[in-house]
């Protein structure tokens, strides 16, 4: 079967499980195994290549030119994995099937499992380190939701996060590690990256490659330091400790170290680096094992220190470490499944797994009794069992290990570690199964259902079998050590004998053995000097560090981001005038082009004027309404510059908007506090002042800058000014930017008025929707309100002007293609025509008179100028493309006439309507409950014959 | 003259004004015609990222005026893209909004809704950086009204410092026009490229100011740190469906920054450099810190995800900061991934909301809909911290590979993979206490009137959060083809001589190519 359906098998099927959990427990366990099982047998169906030496591959283009492509291969490392994660992995299924209770979703775990399943086979069989970083992740991730999978418990909360944030660390630092390791070699295909062993150690970025790949490695392997996550996990469904957490995930760094160990071994740092971190761990495992209560912890540390011995193994950097760590792989593979799973039984059938509560099992579960014995002897290292063999090969490789110059250390610890390792097997074994029967057990343990122990009986079988015969085994162990060791070494000339003589490993092995039975008869003397002393607790200090680094990050993100507005605005213009400021200084300054112009005493007072209002609308700006009228004079000032700069146009426009301004703030103002209260320390206003004047300073100095100074070419300007008339068929050249040449400028802009039109609306009828109605509606007015809202003197008067300011509006907006007018100004006058009705009678009379909706005025002018664009295509011109021509109709002159009127048009009505619906909106906010709306256009009319006492109390809101 | 290539502009500028005049009452209308704007700009974008795809630059003249009098429209691959990735992510927000019923909580969410694409889709068509300013005022308008959109207190505070921030960005957006036009003659970003040979060297202070003005601009609608102020809270408090149409607002900012500084002012430009390929890497940077902090900080999970974006466009700045092809390739990729990453963790934190009434990084009750928010959340927190297998873990490594053996690669390294790792174990705490650690307190009594009704989101509001999610694995799996394609991207990025040369050389009225340089 092509590798690719290996990998893709269980990510496929992992979609079934959730699918099939309706339809029971045992379907969903069902398609589970059949899933794992066609991946099996697919991946045996590649057997008979890899025993003959061939190396199996796919390839499929990912990203090609990055270099991470989805290559696989398969030789006999990765046959050997994909065959332990495949096979263990059924048994695993079979026996989660019996293990889970009703109570826990099925189909949630088979998924986690099957995801699982199918990223540790993408790891051990890619051929591209970048894939092998996706697949490494994806382990990291499924075993998060694995050991999560208990929700409510929050040891499983606590030890997915941990693992998550330890195997995490190590995958991130990995990828740092593995891209170094590629961009030496030049490709991250490992059958390219094995070949450059040389010039990869001679790399001086192969140091770094190595301490980040390392880090990837002992994290996920549990070694030490950062071994403190693997017993946390251990909050996992019993068949997820033993399939992740002992059989497979927990190798895939150890599975890494072999891969690499041909491009990354035999140098100083790897020897030392290894070597130290696989020995301490091996010990210091081994030692807290023994004095573990929890069965699944003890075999949880026992996990770590056997994974420890590995890793030393491979540190030793000889063909025949490799040889040994290859063998006790397979070996650990079994003997360690076994045991979980029955320690998963005993938990299961007793209810504890308390080893304290425990004992005399034998008699009451012969069964598990006599599995979960043979594999714990077989990890103690006594003969005829498989852990015998690789353990003394394992003490053989070490006599030929000096680390530190001290030829004793690396045997001694060793032995000591293999001695605590026998010593913790024994207290397996002793404390649960032998010893009196109890009466107080949890439950009334029994044998469980044939379910649940053939999987380990299998296990234990390969135990017996591999250990009675290892010449069995041995070709395929050889085969893979190959594999491992590829050019870089040859396969040791060595078998593995139950029997090779009086060596010094045979009496290691024997002071081993020896020392664990007497470690056992002083258990509790030595189990009472072990907890009266304190000890490290890697959890507390892990999630103190978590929590400590949450801490800082609150308190830097909290401390920066406090919602203060004002800060933000300080270190933003800080940082633009710093920008702006580090590019003026490095840059050249030359000299100026254009000569400084003489000031006549006009201009001088009203720059005066204008900085003085200024100035007074900073001092002035606590009192609303006077800092109002300062923005009224300042607008005034820029206006009257506009015209002294022969902008009559903008003068025009300024001018209006100005007006229309004041009025919408006026209204607002209704509704605010007429002061602005003091609220920042008076320290922080001389900050922000600072900050402003520099600002300032910096515009100032800027423009002067450029004023002085010509253009590095002619303007595009220029062309404007000469084709204003031949092209846009107008004299006025700023109406004909603004209709013709930059149409679409305009167009955008007036879009943009009547979207703020449309927000005002749509922002004060959510505020009338909600709470704040009633207080509006409720409002006492702070100030006293003018007796007569509504005077007749301005009824009458607006009444009159009204035809005549919409002439006015009417003619502006014809001359403007020509003259200074245009669509906008004449929007903004019409406008204010109509403002001056609600002004002079109030909202409530002239809304009723409304006969269009400002909506649609808006909506109406908006498309109008956008069709009047569009039009240009039925000439097959482009969007806006102006025409012009000249008609007459007597009695007139000849006029012209332009398409840009047209869009004038549109401008006009986006405009009158936008400041109508914005006045419209905020006079909405202005009607309160206890006041009446006037049916008439003013309060005192003589004409009326109404009481006028019965008008008294009747002044209306709003206007 | 084809004029396909304004279309995406037009359609939305005629289709919101008809919405407010004439279905501004009926919601199911302004649902459809929406809906139906949104596909037809699909199809529009779609169309038009394929006439290019062979390098050819599409080009019109509004008014007929030629390049650089007039306003130019230029679809190139890069601005192609950009819609098609726009328009696309409108359709699954839209439907969110729809199947969410956040649409029907205020006034005109249609009509903004057409007018803020036209703001986006014009400034990524754009050719003139007034016309840019333009439609950056247009989206930011717009998008105003959307942020407020349904109101609340918490809402329009976050509002106020938005549209306030942003003020302060168009009032310098207006300076760094005055200092280039002033500096230039001209706005036309093609002519403004020709025009810096005429600068002096011993006179260069006034583009110097001028383009780094310009880039503040938009870094600041990028919210690079320290300009990102205004993005946590104002995203945090948005209606969920528009901050997820905003994870594209952010990405304009990144898009003018990689138009305007690899054609106008690229580093190799004399007069220019020195500035923005000195600081900006660092900056960027620091964003990416930040973002990765806050994300550990934040308490909730609105606010979270609001940091992430933060990260991600730290992320995006740290690629287009290299200034090289590759580089600008690595952003390319990442800036499709980070907008649908940020688009479906938006949606997924206003599922959260839906299902239990906030979105407080506390234990609460289990919600309803769990396991399906749970999937989506998990899948969205894995692409946002760059873990296999998602697109996040592909643009992560072409930022590493393009960081290599370039000035502060250990820097650029050392801090994306470990903010990686720091927003790994924020989004995990934060989805252990809202998605596990619910299920360890008692669920309330079903007869217990006084616990708050929990809903269940509608069938529509997943399916556009799965649509979303359906894109994001399709940006995984074709991750070659779309990298092959954004370095052609790049490539034409760093060649702008056809560019420059379609719309600078194709005459319009009045005016024949060359004829007034």
């Amino acid at each position: 079967m092509s590798l690719f359906f290996i990998v893709a098998l269980p990510f496929l099927g992992a979609l079934l499980p959730g699918v099939m959990n309706a339809a029971g427990r045992a379907a969903c366990a069902g398609v589970t195994f059949v899933v794992t099982l066609m991946a099996f047998v697919g991946l045996l169906t590649n057997l008979p290549a890899v025993l003959a030496g061939q190396v199996v591959t796919a390839r499929i283009d990912w990203m090609p030119q990055l270099g991470l492509n989805f290559t696989l291969m398969l030789d006999g490392l990765g046959f050997f994995f994909a065959f332990l994660i495949l096979g263990i992995g059924l048994l695993i299924i079979a026996y989660g099937r019996h293990y889970l209770s009703r109570n826990d979703n099925m189909g949630e775990f088979f998924t986690y499992l099957l995801l699982f399943q199918g990223a540790m086979v993408g790891i051990v069989l890619s051929d591209n380190i970048l894939l092998l970083l996706v697949f490494w992740e994806l382990t990291s991730l499924s075993s998060f939701l694995l050991i999560g999978y208990w929700k409510h418990l929050p040891e499983g909360r606590q030890g997915a996060r941990m693992a998550l944030a330890v195997t995490g660390m190590g995958g991130l630092a990995m990828i740092g590690g593995l891209m170094m390791l590629g961009q030496i070699a030049g490709s991250y295909e490992l059958s390219v990256i094995l070949q450059n062993r040389e010039a990869i150690q001679a790399d001086p970025l192969y140091t770094p490659a190595l301490l980040l790949i390392l880090l990837g490695c002992f994290t996920k392997s549990a070694q030490f330091p950062f071994h403190f996550w693997l017993p946390h996990a251990m909050a996992a469904p019993t068949p997820v400790s033993a399939y992740l957490h002992s059989a497979t995930m927990v190798k895939a760094g150890i599975f890494l170290m072999a891969r690499l160990w041909p491009v990354l071994s035999g140098t100083p740092e790897w020897f030392v680096i290894v070597t130290t971190a696989g020995l301490v761990t091996m010990v210091l495992g081994a030692v807290i094992a023994l004095f573990k209560h929890d069965l699944k912890a003890l075999l949880a540390f026992s996990t770590v220190s056997h994974l420890g011995l590995i890793t030393m193994l491979l540190g030793t950097g000889t063909a025949f470490g490799v040889f040994a760590a290859v063998f006790h792989i397979l070996n650990h593979a079994t003997f360690k499944a076994a045991l979980f799973m029955s320690a998963g039984i005993v938990d299961h059938e007793a209810k504890t797994r308390d080893i304290r509560q425990l004992g005399g099992l034998r008699h009451l579960m012969p069964v598990t009794f006599v599995i979960a014995t043979i594999a714990a002897l077989s990890m103690a290292g006594i003969p005829l069992l498989n852990g015998f063999l690789s353990k003394e090969m394992m003490l053989e490789a070490t006599t030929k290990t000096v680390l530190f110059d001290i030829w004793w250390l690396v045997p001694a610890l060793a032995t000591f570690g293999s001695l605590m390792s026998a010593a913790y097997c024994f207290r397996f074994i002793g404390h649960t199964f032998l010893g009196p029967r109890r009466d107080d057990y949890p439950a009334q343990p029994h044998d469980p259902n044939p379910g649940m122990w053939m999987p380990p009986a299998i296990l234990v079988v390969l135990v017996i079998v591999i250990g009675i015969a290892p010449a069995l085994a041995e070709p395929f162990v050889k085969l893979v050590t190959n594999a491992v060791l590829g050019t870089a070494a040859e396969v040791p000339d060595k078998h593995i004998k139950i029997w090779h003589g009086l060596i010094p490993a045979l009496y290691m092995s024997i002071v081993a053995i020896i020392g664990g039975l007497f470690v056992m008869a002083v258990f509790k003397p030595l189990l009472r000097f072990w907890e009266s002393r304190a000890r490290p607790e890697a959890k507390p200090m892990f999630e103190g560090f978590v929590e400590g680094i949450a801490v800082i990050a609150r308190f830097v993100t909290h401390r920066l981001h406090n919602g203060a507005f004002t800060r933000y605005a300080m270190i933003g213009f800080v940082t633009i005038v710093a920008a702006g400021y580090h590019a003026w200084v490095t840059g050249t300054v030359g000299d100026a082009t254009r000569a400084m112009q003489q000031v006549g005493p006009v201009p001088i007072a009203g720059w005066a004027m204008l900085v003085a209002a200024t100035c007074g609308l900073v001092i002035l700006h606590r009192n609303r309404f006077l800092a109002l009228m300062m923005i009224g004079i300042v607008g005034l000032m820029v206006s009257v510059g506009f015209v002294y700069f022969s902008a009559p146009d903008l003068a025009m426009t300024q001018f209006t908007v100005e007006v229309v301004t004041i009025i919408l703030l006026l209204l607002a103002l209704n509704f605010l506090p007429k002061g602005t209260p003091i609220e920042s320390t008076p320290l922080r206003r001389v900050r922000d002042a600072s900050v402003a004047i520099i600002g300032g300073l910096a515009t100032f100095a800027l423009a002067f800058h450029y004023m002085l100074r010509d253009a590095v070419t002619t303007p595009i300007s220029e062309f404007h000014l000469a084709n204003s008339y031949k092209g846009g068929g107008g004299t006025n050249v700023v109406n004909v930017i603004l209709v013709d040449f930059r149409g679409f400028d305009t167009y955008g802009e007036i879009i943009v008025l009547g979207i703020a039109a449309l927000l005002i609306y749509a922002l004060t009828e959510t505020l009338l929707d909600g709470p704040v109605r009633r207080k509006l509606l409720n409002r006492v007015p702070d100030q006293p309100r003018a007796g007569d809202m509504h005077p007749m003197m301005m009824v009458v008067l607006t009444r009159v002007t009204m035809p005549v300011v919409l002439l006015v509006g009417f003619y502006i907006f014809l001359r403007g293609h020509n003259e200074p007018g245009g669509g906008f100004i004449s929007g903004l006058i019409v406008s204010i025509a109509v403002v001056m009705q609600y002004m002079a009678s109030g909202f409530h009379w002239a809304s009723d008179r409304l006969r269009y909706p400002y909506h649609g005025v808006i909506g109406a002018g908006v498309l109008i100028a956008g069709l009047t664009g569009i039009g240009s295509w039925f000439v097959t011109k482009p969007f806006l493309t102006s025409d012009f021509t000249y008609v007459r109709i007597p009695p007139f002159n000849e006029f012209e006439l332009a398409t840009a009127a047209l869009f004038d048009l549109g401008v006009f009505l986006a405009v009158v309507g936008a400041v109508m619906l914005s006045l419209e909106s905020f006079s909405r906010l202005a009607r309160r409950a206890n006041v009446e709306d006037s049916e008439y256009p003013m309060d005192i009319d003589p004409s009326r014959d109404d009481p006028p006492d019965a008008r008294a109390d009747a002044p209306t809101g709003g206007g | 003259m084809s004029h396909w290539i304004i279309a995406p502009i037009i359609l939305p500028a005629l289709l919101a004004p008809f919405i407010v005049l004439a279905a501004r009452y009926h919601i199911g209308i302004q649902r459809v015609l929406s809906v139906a704007g949104v596909v037809a700009l699909i199809a529009l974008s779609a169309a038009l990222a394929w006439q290019v795809t062979d390098g050819s630059v599409m080009y019109y003249r509004l008014g007929d005026w030629a390049a650089p009098f007039g306003i130019v429209i230029v679809g190139d691959r890069l601005s192609t893209m950009m819609i098609l990735l726009t328009s696309v992510l409108a359709l699954f927000v839209l439907l969110y909004a729809i199947g969410s019923n956040w649409d029907n909580r205020g006034r005109h969410f249609h009509a903004l809704f057409q007018f803020q694409l036209m703001g986006i889709l014009g400034a990524f068509l754009t050719g003139d950086l007034f016309n840019l300013f333009v439609f950056f005022e247009v989206l930011l308008i717009a998008s105003y009204g959307l942020m407020i959109h349904a109101g609340g207190k918490a809402r329009l505070r976050a509002g106020v410092q938005y549209v306030l921030f942003n003020l302060i960005g168009s009032t310098l957006f207006l300076f760094a026009l005055g200092s280039i036009y002033a500096e230039t003659g001209t706005l036309n970003m093609a002519d403004l490229s020709q025009r810096l040979a005429f600068v002096d060297p011993a006179e260069t202070v006034g583009i110097r100011v001028a383009a780094v003005l310009l880039l503040l601009v938009f870094a600041i609608k990028a919210a690079l740190v320290p300009l990102h102020f205004w993005l946590p809270s104002s995203y945090a408090e948005a209606p969920a469906p528009v901050a997820a149409l905003f994870a594209i607002m952010t990405k304009v900012g990144a898009y003018s920054i990689i138009r305007v500084y690899t054609m106008v002012f690229p580093p190799e430009v004399d007069a220019t450099s020195g500035l923005h390929d000195l600081w900006l890497l660092p900056a960027a940077l620091v964003s990416l810190a930040i973002g990765a902090i806050g994300v550990l900080a934040a308490r909730k999970m609105d606010r979270l995800v609001a940091y992430s974006v933060v990260g991600s466009m730290g992320m995006v700045m740290v690629a287009i900061a290299l200034f090289t092809p590759q580089g600008i390739a690595a952003a390319l990729y990442y800036i499709v991934h980070s907008t649908l990453a940020a688009a479906i963790l938006f949606l997924v934190s206003d599922l959260v909301r839906i299902g239990r009434g906030n979105v407080d990084l506390t234990v609460q009750s289990p919600m309803a809909g769990t396991y399906l928010t749970a999937a989506f959340f998990f899948a969205g927190a894995i692409a946002m911290a760059g873990l296999p297998p998602l697109s996040g873990f592909l643009g992560k490594l072409l930022v590493l590979d393009a960081a290599f053996d370039r000035p502060l690669m250990v820097w650029v390294w050392a801090i994306v993979l470990t903010s990686s790792l720091i927003s790994v174990v924020g989004f995990a705490r934060a989805g252990s206490l809202v998605f596990w650690k619910a299920h360890s307190i008692d669920p309330p009594d079903q007869d217990d009137q006084s616990a708050p009704d929990t809903a269940r989101p509608g069938i529509l509001a997943y399916g556009a959060v799965g649509g979303l999610f359906a894109l994001l694995v399709a940006h995984t799996v074709f991750a070659g083809p779309v990298h092959d394609y954004t370095t052609k991207m790049a490539g034409q990025l760093f060649q702008p001589d056809e560019y420059i040369s379609v719309v600078l050389e194709t005459p319009g009225k009045l005016s024949k190519p060359k004829e007034t340089q």
